[in-house]
């Protein structure tokens, strides 16, 4: 059996409301194996997003470890941290996050910035991008002259330019309608089974969720039960 | 490249608050110019004057004069090479308004004034002219003054209506001297007095002494008041600077006031400049964090806002600095003479540039900084 690209052991995290400490995540233990695609489920303020955060390194956990391809990443500074994530995680937000001043391509580019290509090579790998996810013809577009559905895949495009391990996806159907969020669910689908990336996606949406090969439920803050395996 | 475009279109996002303070700045850095150029050419005449040249005047006040009889006593002073002297007319040309300075002065008063040239026949046909008259070339252009020209004057201090003939037209060695001013022979006054008042004839303003070393000047100076300590006119005797500094220090409170209001209008523009960035920080929190997310590090945000607050500032302190000149000349032509020189100084200029950079550099300094903390959870929170 092959190793676990994310290892999670008793991991905790409190956060602090109003001089009190209020636990978000209780002794989490968790393993996420290469080319799984997870749906982390639960209501809201259970803990998923937290957890999500903590996997993708925007976040630190008060204690436990937190193994991703072997590194633990608890221990890392802010800055090994940023690298560590330019190069390793690719994100995909509910609302798109996308630059308002930069173009479509401009946004796909971006992350490139922070490798060593030259403007000739960032401009062909974002192009060929944003041909995956079938915006080629939009890239000279900003974002809001694109519809929801095509920000996203936009933001898609951006998430994999960099080619990373692990793809972290926050409600990404959250403010789209159905047909969007179909497409969209569909795009990530293809990326986990044909392009080969592990995908964690938070949603409260189980139609969504369906879209995932496991799901974990997550309930004040503690896993309800081991991942249901659904492929 | 990239980070450039992304630097100035985030600069003109709001594109009304941006030209807004775009011309906030160019109007502060327009204003602080002028005021700048207003102390500067209240100064003008003092930078003019020479160290090398002392001015003997009477000790009570410029009002009272000296005897004709200390010329000979005053050149007999080793380290003085000549003795000039002159007596303030106070004329009016036409009308009040048409004010400008004419000075009685004796013959080899241009001797003293190397700055001031004139043409070898034109400096002729005054000595040879009782009645004849110099003017500098700006008195001249103001006035359409031509060679050859009368020149009537209504005397004020001594009464009665004077006419000159102008014999010539005096130019400055260089651009900042001021050449808005009248000579005329101090015999041709003197006359008139003894006719008027015979026991007031023989009197000068002051006494303007050519020294060899101008670092014996305090020395010359105490010599030439020691030598009339206890007469009926004792002297004072100083630098033609310090003496011309006399008359700014007149006006010392006026010209702090413009200094302070010049500093004033560039604090003001910092703040405006400074609630610009906040605002425009603040409202893009969740893109900082995102920037950060995807892996840039708190320099990138920080050179991104210093880099916008630097682009504004230069844009606004441009467009200031390139309308001072033409402002410049406006304000000068408007004050109708009352600054000889009114020039922007390349120093002005200079500190024009410079505080909009300051203002560029300190305005981003709290929005970069905040940026640069902000904790990714909170700030991707911040567009929810």
């Amino acid at each position: 059996m092959a190793a676990p690209l994310v290892e999670i052991r008793n991991l905790q995290k409190a956060y602090r409301r109003g001089g009190q400490m209020v636990p978000v995540l209780t002794d989490i233990s968790l393993d996420i194996f290469p080319g799984d695609f997870t749906a982390l489920m639960g209501p809201s303020g259970s803990g998923k997003t937290t957890l999500l955060n903590l996997i993708a390194g925007i976040d630190k956990p008060d204690s436990g470890t937190l193994r991703v391809n072997g590194l633990d990443i608890t221990g890392l500074s802010e800055s090994a941290l940023a690298d560590w994530r330019a190069a390793h995680v690719g994100f995909i937000f509910q609302f798109y996050n996308l630059m308002p001043v930069l173009t479509a391509l401009e946004n796909v580019e971006l992350p490139l910035l922070l490798t060593g290509l030259s403007r000739a090579q960032r401009r062909d790998r974002a192009v060929m991008m944003l041909e995956m996810v079938a915006l080629a013809d939009r890239m000279d577009h900003y974002p809001n002259e694109l519809s929801g559905g095509q920000q996203q895949r936009v933001a898609i495009a951006r998430a994999i330019v960099s080619d990373p391990m692990l793809i972290v996806a926050d409600e990404p159907t959250g403010d789209l309608d159905r047909q969007s969020a179909a497409d969209i669910l569909s795009l990530i689908q293809r990326l986990n089974s044909e392009v080969g990336k592990t995908v964690i996606m938070v949603t409260h949406d189980v139609s969504a969720a369906h879209a995932a090969r496991a799901i974990i439920h997550l309930d004040k803050g503690e896993l309800m039960d081991a991942p249901v395996a659904r492929h | 490249m990239f980070f450039l475009r992304m630097v100035l279109r985030n600069a003109f996002r709001h594109r009304l608050r941006t030209a807004l303070t775009i011309a906030g700045l160019a109007v502060a850095v327009l204003a602080y110019g002028l005021l700048q150029t207003v102390v500067g050419a209240w100064y003008a005449g003092a930078d003019a004057a020479s160290n090398a040249r002392l001015i003997t005047r009477n000790s009570i006040s410029l009002v009272f004069p000296l005897p004709l009889s200390y010329h000979a006593r005053i050149r007999s002073i080793e380290g003085v090479t000549e003795v000039a002297y002159s007596n303030w007319f106070g004329g009016i040309y036409r009308e009040p308004k048409n004010f400008f300075p004419q000075f009685a002065v004796s013959a080899n008063y241009l001797n003293l004034y190397p700055e001031f040239v004139l043409d070898a026949e034109q400096l002729l046909m005054w000595q040879r002219d009782r009645r004849g008259a110099l003017v500098g070339r700006q008195l001249a252009e103001q006035f359409d003054f031509k060679v050859g020209d009368m020149l009537p004057l209504r005397g004020t201090i001594y009464p009665g209506t004077w006419e000159f003939v102008i014999r010539g037209i005096f130019d400055g060695s260089d651009e900042t001297r001021i050449t808005r001013q009248m000579l005329f022979h101090w015999d041709y006054l003197n006359e008139f007095v003894r006719k008027a008042r015979p026991r007031g004839g023989n009197m000068v303003g002051v006494y303007i002494s050519g020294i060899v070393n101008p670092a014996d000047a305090a020395v010359l100076s105490r010599e030439i008041d020691a030598m009339f300590r206890n007469s009926l006119a004792e002297t004072m005797t100083e630098t033609e600077q310090a003496f011309q500094l006399g008359f700014v220090a007149m006006s010392d409170q006026i010209i702090a006031a413009i200094r302070i209001v010049s500093y004033v209008v560039i604090l003001i523009i910092l703040a405006v400049m400074a609630n610009t960035m906040a605002m425009s920080a603040r409202e893009r929190t969740a893109e900082y964090a995102t920037l950060k997310a995807l892996g840039f590090g708190p320099r990138f945000l920080v050179l991104l806002i210093f880099g916008e607050s630097i682009a504004i500032c230069a844009i606004g302190g441009g467009l200031g600095l390139a309308l001072t000149w033409p402002a410049a000349e406006g304000f000068g032509q408007a004050a109708d003479g009352i600054f000889p020189v009114f020039q922007v100084s390349t120093q002005t200029a200079a500190w024009q540039a410079g505080c909009a950079l300051a203002v560029g550099v300190l305005a981003a300094i709290v929005p970069a900084a905040t940026a640069a903390r902000v904790h990714i959870v909170d700030g991707l929170r911040a567009i929810a």
